[in-house]
């Protein structure tokens, strides 16, 4: 393991350096693994489930399994932030949205769409297919890391080398939440 | 290359973003009302990310540059997560429905 490995195992690198050893290795990777599992099983959910409300479900498990993935890349900071705005707070109000809109599936019985049966899986799995065989084809450069990329470094670096787009996206925001709002309101007195 | 080393390797993370990409544009196609392919939109938006924070990881040298982009494309999710239940609620109240055969007449 040369020096670039041990800057960038951060987290999971003080883990296994603890005393633990190799058991704190394979319990890592196990887990690893059943979050990896989560991740596909939920997005499978996620894309498959016939009522909406279990596609959310799906939807929110998939987001827990990537919260684990982010952690394992090194930024706990970021598995929180995924957790607490992707599990609580998108999943929660795309639930509101079903409770509101009352989307049924399977309500009309018109003719399914083209795309949802075969033709949509074959586009699907050669996306998947060219994107998978590109990754693993292509020879990455590793670059030496400068930092170690821990959490008082983004602050300062959100603030200062990145503040112009750190305000630029908080307008963004609000402008969302005024538009949501408009358009929401919009024919309710009626 | 063990199994269980398996979250020290690219492309692990790269092969679990494009299946999730996959995810994603099926259910972008297949999904015949409004939620639903908001759902799915959401699935491509995370493989996005994946892939940042991935690369990020492994081959950048400087690791917040990801991880701050990566916290701006929640953002940005939020925003747009927001945006289109608000647009999708104003639907189904004109049209009593959020079936997107329904909604066909909203093109120009």
């Amino acid at each position: 393991m040369n020096t670039t490995d041990q800057i960038s195992s951060g987290i999971l690198g003080i883990l296994t350096t603890d005393g633990l050893g190799g058991f704190a290795d394979e319990a890592a990777g196990i887990i690893f693994l059943m979050m990896l599992a989560t991740t596909l099983i939920g997005g499978i959910i996620a894309f498959n489930a016939r009522q909406l409300i279990h596609a959310v479900q799906g939807l929110a498990v998939c987001f827990i399994g990537v919260a684990a993935i982010y952690y394992y890349l090194n930024s706990p900071f970021l598995a929180m932030m995924q957790m607490l705005i992707y599990v609580g707070a998108v999943c929660i109000t795309i639930s509101f949205a079903i409770l509101l809109a009352a989307p049924e599936e399977d309500k009309k019985q018109g003719p399914p769409s083209v795309l949802s049966g075969p033709f949509g899986i074959i586009t699907a799995g050669m996306i998947a297919f060219a994107m998978v065989s590109l990754a693993l084809k292509t020879e990455f450069t590793i670059m030496p890391k400068v930092n170690m990329g821990d959490m008082k470094l983004i602050g300062s670096k959100l603030l200062t080398t990145y503040s112009m787009v750190f305000e630029l996206v908080s307008i963004v925001l609000l402008i969302a939440i005024i538009g949501s709002l408009v358009i929401g309101r919009k024919g309710r007195s009626k | 290359m063990s199994i269980l080393n398996l979250h020290n390797y690219l492309n692990t993370y790269l092969v679990l973003a494009a299946l999730l990409f996959a995810m994603g544009v099926y259910g972008m196609v297949s999904r015949r009302t409004l939620v639903g392919m908001l759902i799915s939109a959401e699935l491509i938006l995370a493989a996005a990310s994946i892939n940042f924070m991935a690369f990020n990881r492994f081959t950048a040298p400087d690791p917040t540059v990801g991880q701050i982009f990566a916290l701006f494309i929640m953002a940005i999710a939020a925003a747009e997560a927001a945006i289109g239940l608000s647009i999708t609620i104003a639907v189904y109240r004109n049209y009593k429905s959020v079936d997107i055969e329904d909604i066909v007449d909203l093109k120009g």
